[in-house]
């Protein structure tokens, strides 16, 4: 069998990033396993700018932001395999992959990467009812089609779902000429960034919709006309409150789902909040030598931090092949709580005496808070408590934890994250 | 007096701007809780600008389609006009970054530039 140091499944910014840091710490023998013909994942048909302002300090778009990646795998050498799925990754980390010319195969893996990234929720997990006509896409699917393949989906469109995709695509097929008429979302806020519903809705002129839900697709064939109604508190559409639009075209960005079925079947622990794996201040998930980063771990709403925390998975990932599975003596573990309005963290776990001096935990809050405080608790002692103007949940929030102040409290058992009033 | 209403997208606040004009001449800004938004409101009700991005024809290349960008902004009347210059260029691979797709885009001395190789 086959065998390298370190196996990097998907070739996406997180992938290529952690590629890149697992290389600079020294270890020669990686790959990466892509399924797409290219690398780059999704930055390749993100093809608006706003990508890398934290990175690059400079503005680029989706696929300039891969290439600077990209171009560092190139001048590393680091190999990749394009065309390629992996079908398993076992417990003791042996990666069954298949493509064309090698047909199905098996490479033993020292360390694994999980960087496969996210996947859009589909219609049938939304329970719209009406009939299921051609014309309807998810937002991604469509930004494939006008952005890649050169094909545009329709000419008269409706959007139920105000992420980010969403949003970018209603702009987008504006542009080329497409009648969006009204973009509705079920919660009473947009999941999306602010700059986003100014310059692809408010700009253009489109209707934004909240607390509205898609309650009939009419059409056989194609898409006809899809109907839209206010939803109350329950999320229940409101009766009465009916719109129709005609159009031929239903798109869909209404959330996205880490792609975790490697993750599942290799059995490492999964986080129910995020659909994500639980993972360490190493970026390790319960498995030792099995690590995961960017929106596999948990979805982002900017690269530049999944490029970051890519970086660390690579550095931690040749660290562990470098010194073995007992690097650095893990001692006492640690549990992060993510309560009162703190949806989860990332990591999930500390082992303080291998963390470094400074650790970024990222975590997402489940509504929008004004004039509120993100607190850190050390067991019941308040060590950190910072006033925000304005959190939401389209926004990741994160606090930096001192090793230092972690180290000083022996037998710690919990550092808590919650938002509160005062 | 006219007024004019605006988001501001300089954090996740989205304040409601008001801008009070008397023709041209900016009378007040209100609404915004800080500097940004009062920096924001001028630009967009005086020069509002935008960088615009699209896709190009390729002939003979990898892919069928090649991202561009404006390089800077262009005024945000101009994009429609910007849209159908871009329309209808079609080039010949390769490409690489950065390469000028289309000159002087609608004389906005602002250039069209590619954003992805395509070999």
């Amino acid at each position: 069998m086959t065998s390298y140091d370190i196996v990097i499944v998907g070739g996406g910014p997180a992938g290529l990033a952690a590629a890149v840091a697992a290389r600079d710490a020294g270890v020669e023998s990686i790959l990466i396993i892509e399924r797409d013909k290219e690398l780059g994942g999704i930055l390749n048909q993100c093809i608006h700018n706003g990508f890398g302002l934290h990175t690059f300090k400079e503005e680029l778009t989706g696929p300039e932001y891969a290439y600077r990646f990209e171009e560092q795998v190139l001048q590393r050498k680091i190999e990749y395999k394009l065309d390629t799925m992996v079908m398993d990754i076992s417990h003791d980390k042996v990666v069954t992959a298949m493509n064309r010319t090698d047909g199905m195969f098996q490479i033993r893996a020292g360390a694994v990467i999980l960087a496969m990234g996210c996947r859009e929720r589909p219609r049938g997990a939304l329970n719209i009812p009406g009939y299921r006509p051609a014309g309807i896409y998810s937002a991604g699917t469509a930004q494939r089609l006008v952005n890649i393949e050169g094909y545009m989906p329709g000419k008269e469109v409706v959007i139920l779902g105000s992420g980010d995709i969403g949003l970018i695509m209603a702009r987008r097929m504006t542009l080329e000429g497409a009648k969006v008429k009204v973009v509705a979302e079920l919660m009473p806020f947009s999941g999306g960034l602010k700059r986003n519903i100014v310059q692809c809705l408010d700009d253009y002129g489109i209707p934004l919709k909240l607390s509205h839900t898609v309650v009939d697709i009419e059409g056989k064939e194609r898409v006809k006309a899809v109907t839209i109604a206010e939803v109350g508190p329950d999320m229940k559409p409101i009766a009465g409150t009916e719109v129709r639009y005609t159009c031929d075209t239903l798109l869909l960005s209404t959330g996205l789902i880490p792609e975790n079925e490697l993750s599942r079947g290799c059995g490492v622990e999964m986080n129910p909040v995020t659909s994500g794996p639980f993972v360490n201040e190493r970026l390790e998930t319960s498995i030792p030598g099995v690590f995961a980063c960017g929106n596999v771990l948990h979805v982002h709403d900017l690269v530049d931090f999944v490029s970051e925390e890519a970086a660390r998975a690579g550095a931690n990932a040749a660290r562990y092949v470098q010194e073995g599975e007992g690097a650095g003596e893990a001692g006492e573990e640690v549990r992060l709580v993510a309560t009162d309005g703190a949806r989860y963290t990332v990591p999930s776990t500390i082992h303080v005496n291998r963390m470094d001096d400074l650790l970024t935990v990222r975590f997402r809050v489940g509504a929008v808070f004004k004039d509120s405080y993100v607190s850190v608790y050390l067991d019941d002692e308040r060590v950190q408590h910072m006033k925000k103007r304005i959190m939401a949940p389209g926004e990741m929030e994160q606090v930096i934890l001192q090793k230092k102040q972690l180290a000083a409290r022996p037998g710690l058992k919990t550092v808590t994250i919650k938002i509160e009033a005062q | 007096m006219e007024k004019r209403n605006l988001t501001c997208i300089g954090c996740p606040m989205g304040c409601q701007i008001t801008v009070e004009m008397d023709g041209e001449k900016i009378v007040s800004v209100t609404g915004n809780t800080c500097p940004i938004g009062d920096k924001y409101a001028r630009q967009e009700v005086t020069k509002p600008e935008r960088t615009v991005t699209s896709t190009v024809v390729v002939r003979g290349g990898s892919g069928p389609r090649v991202s561009v960008k404006t390089k800077g902004n262009i005024p945000k009347s101009m994009i429609f006009q910007c849209m159908e210059e871009i329309d209808r260029v079609r080039v010949e691979a390769p490409v690489r970054i950065g390469d000028v797709i289309v000159k002087n885009v609608c004389g906005t001395g602002v250039d069209v530039v590619a954003t992805r190789n395509i070999d």
